[in-house]
């Protein structure tokens, strides 16, 4: 076994992979073997690190020096001088916005020291390729404890307590649904996983498959334990994944070749095995019932859940479905023990399973913040904290508006709350969710109208159309919110939008209807005055809805900054700009059709907006 | 690949636990050797070789090497800093292979240092 004094962890997931990560790892091979380190340094592949938005990225071991938005051509430097000379490459490194001086250890940048890792603990650390740097990091020692030192209940009782909860969407207490599939009537039964993760812009259940595959297949194992009787699972995972699925096909391989899945499981007596199953793309498709159906072959839509898919599920069996980031927690809560888990979070559990949120949450990170990425946070940090420290505050020094969690159909949470925890009951309350772990952060610029308008376009696009409220409700919304962010809107539509929402969460079928308003809902109560100024002043206060807006040039920008150059006639589609070359250049309000292009083009901001 | 036993596992991760003690960053041990031109130039190349060699003559797994830039000290490279569990760093000057075998048996083996070649213990605290 070779003895390296370095090991230069390339990120490869798919943010950085299409970044030419590929390209920077072979790039540092080549040049560690010109420079013939080739036996002190070795270059490995790991998953993603989170912080996709300064990727690729390198982090060299054991320093944990951190280098940031690589090219091919700083490779030779960064070798030379840090691996053979041993001086960290400062303009390569990371400075925070606003800072000029870099910091170097990945430790030490804000966007990392104040996350907690369970489910991302491996991240940056393994090859998720290789089975035997998971067992190094004490892998499917989890499972081992649960084989040989624990009975299935026993395991069942230290998931209850831990106070573990589902992360794909609902919070339901994962040892309860487990307890509930053990108690259902049936010889067969199945455990699955949900990797569908169809939320816009949400990728923390990828990152965990592309990074630590074999944390969500331990879990996976450790439950069907539990549960007993199950002894084969499934994996859903979206179609649009592809690097995903591989992973996850090479994780299942090499633990089968391990004898850790089929039959008689490192000789303990248990056996079960995993397979893949592909999503048929429909968002909805990640519902419980819909996923089950489409497993099965069937078209994806969701059915009544008089009868709970713990009972009756696929194909009529009793069935357990958790989430990704649920089932990689489970072989750290095995092996550090309930109390440990439970006690980072809110809330007790001791009697109330929904009395509190326990362990950590995965959210991805967007919008206007300056750092975007994944983040992994202990329960109850206040939104504030992710917003703020993690995600480096509001870019470009604008102010922030609100935070939307959960997802497409969560609701957008002020600024006057956002020392609120992140907790299940606490986002709930306020109109919100915890939901898969979706976070868009919202600044001045944005309209709270247009934000609305624009989660409930996805979801009404995705409604699987099989009840009325839902189908015809949702449509009703967004025929209003379009009209209100034309100027035509009335203050009657406020309240038909009310009326409609209310309608629609109390009655539509599953959770795709009974979720969609929120985005609507909570806008209206925290944002109303923009609400108002859209159908009332027929003014969109942050000039997002264009329609809303006047035109006009400033004549002294245009004549003595632009010099009247002429570039926005020569792209207004109406001819409603007036003006010679050289010459003041005016807006013919009767012609202009409000399209900003104008305003997109004049390079000297002569154009204003009202 | 055979089918695993659970003393296997445990085999596994330990034949792997050299690369992890790198990438954890945490090892029993840490040995810094200052690689400025001055450090290079004086053989510092050498001295970081004779350690790799020793590390793995012995099959050490808890033990970093790293490097650093110049330590402010040109005449007395080729130096090496080392930190042993949570003693105070000790900075070795003037190093030779010789003297670089001995200090990794006594002191990162051994815990106790090697005074004749010490230059001082402890170091500034930068941050
Ligand atoms: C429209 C819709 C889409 C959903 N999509 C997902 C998804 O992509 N991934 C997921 O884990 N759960 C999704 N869920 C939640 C699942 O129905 C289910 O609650 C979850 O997978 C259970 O696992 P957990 O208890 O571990 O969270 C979705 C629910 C609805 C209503
Ligand atoms: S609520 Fe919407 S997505 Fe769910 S079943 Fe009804 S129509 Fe389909
Ligand atoms: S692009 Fe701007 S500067 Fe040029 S003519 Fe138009 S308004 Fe004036
Ligand atoms: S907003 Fe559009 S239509 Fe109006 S003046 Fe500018 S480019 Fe022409």
């Amino acid at each position: 076994m070779k003895r390296y004094r370095l090991q230069l962890m390339v990120c490869a997931g798919t943010g950085c992979v299409s970044n030419h990560s590929v390209e920077i790892k072979d790039a540092l091979d080549r040049e560690i073997e010109k420079h013939k380190l080739q036996n002190e340094a070795e270059v490995v592949f790991t998953g993603c690190n989170g912080f996709c938005g300064a990727g690729p990225i390198v982090v060299v071991q054991p320093d944990g020096v951190f280098y940031q938005l690589l090219k091919t051509a700083d490779i030779p430097h960064l070798v030379e001088e840090h691996l053979l000379k041993g001086r960290p490459v400062k303009k390569l490194m990371y400075s925070p916005p606003a800072e000029k001086i870099p910091i170097p250890k990945m430790s030490d940048i804000p966007f990392f020291s104040d996350q907690t890792l369970i489910a991302l603990r491996n991240r940056g650390m393994i090859d998720p390729e290789q089975i035997d740097d998971y067992i190094a990091r004490g892998g499917y020692k989890g499972l081992v404890k649960a084989l040989t030192m624990m009975t299935p209940d026993e395991v069942l009782k230290e998931i209850k307590s831990s106070g573990l909860r589902g992360r794909g969407g609902g919070g339901f207490p994962t040892g309860v649904k487990w307890e509930s599939c053990k108690h259902a009537h049936g010889d067969i039964k199945h455990v699955i996983c949900n990797a569908d993760e169809g939320d816009p812009g949400a990728f923390m259940d990828r990152s965990i498959i592309e990074g630590d595959p074999h944390a969500v297949i331990e879990g996976m194992i450790i439950g069907a334990y539990a549960i007993e009787k199950v002894h084969q699972g499934y994996i859903y995972v979206r179609m649009e994944y592809p690097l995903a699925i591989k992973r996850f096909q090479i994780a299942i391989k090499q633990a089968r070749e391990y004898g850790l899945l089929g039959e008689n499981i490192l000789d303990a007596g248990f056996t079960f095995d995993i397979d893949i199953r592909r999503g048929a793309g429909a968002f909805v498709c990640g519902e419980s019932t819909a996923l089950m159906a489409s497993v099965e072959g069937k078209p994806g839509e969701p059915r009544a859940k008089y009868i709970h898919t713990v009972e009756r599920g696929l194909w009529e069996r009793p069935t357990c479905l958790n989430n990704v980031e649920t089932w990689a927690n489970v072989p750290q809560i095995i092996l550090k023990g309930a109390q440990w888990f439970s006690s980072i979070g809110t809330g007790d559990v001791s009697a109330d399973p929904w009395g509190g949120s326990k362990g950590t949450k995965v959210f991805s990170l967007a919008g206007k913040v300056n750092n975007t990425g994944l983040v992994e946070v202990p329960m109850g940090i206040p939104l504030r904290d992710i917003v703020f420290k993690i995600g480096g505050g509001i870019r470009d020094g604008k102010k922030f508006k609100a935070v939307q969690t959960g997802g497409p159909s969560g609701g957008f949470i002020p600024e006057s709350l956002l020392d609120l925890p992140v907790d299940y009951e606490e986002l709930t309350k306020v109109g919100s969710m915890m939901g898969s772990g979706g976070m868009v952060v919202t600044d001045e610029d944005n309209c709270m109208v247009d934000m609305a308008r624009y989660f409930l376009a996805f979801t009404q696009a995705e409604s699987c159309g099989k009840c009325t409220p839902c189908r015809e409700g949702t449509k009703q919304m967004l025929d209003i919110l379009d009209r209100i962010s034309v100027g035509e809107g009335t203050e009657e539509d406020l309240v038909t939008l009310e009326d409609l929402s209310n309608v629609i969460v109390e009655s539509s079928l599953c959770a795709l209807g009974g979720s969609a308003p929120n985005p609507v809902l909570t806008t209206l109560k925290y944002f109303r005055e923009e609400y108002e100024a859209h159908v009332k002043d027929k003014k969109c206060p942050s000039h997002t809805c264009r329609k809303l807006n006047t035109y006009s040039i400033d004549e002294k920008i245009c004549l003595k900054l632009g010099h009247g150059c002429h570039v926005c006639v020569k792209h207004c589609p109406d001819a409603a700009i007036i003006g010679e070359r050289k010459q003041v250049h005016y807006i013919d309000p009767a012609k202009c059709s409000k399209c900003g292009v104008c305003y997109d083009v004049c390079n000297f901001k002569a154009v204003q907006v009202a | 690949m055979a089918k695993l036993k659970i003393e296997d596992l445990d085999r596994i991760a330990e034949e792997a636990r050299s690369k992890m003690t790198i990438r954890e960053g945490a090892g029993k041990a840490r040995i810094t050797v200052h690689m400025g031109t001055c450090g290079i130039a004086a053989g510092a190349r050498a001295i970081m070789s004779a350690f790799l060699d020793e590390i793995k003559a012995h099959n050490i797994k808890d033990v970093i090497i790293t490097t650093s830039g110049c330590a402010g000290l040109c005449s007395r490279e080729p130096m090496a800093t080392v930190e042993f569990g949570n003693q105070a760093p000790v900075k070795y000057v003037d190093l030779t292979d010789e003297k670089a075998r001995k200090i990794f048996k006594e002191h990162v083996l051994g815990g106790k240092f090697v005074m004749e070649y010490a230059l001082s213990v402890g170091s500034e605290r930068i941050r």
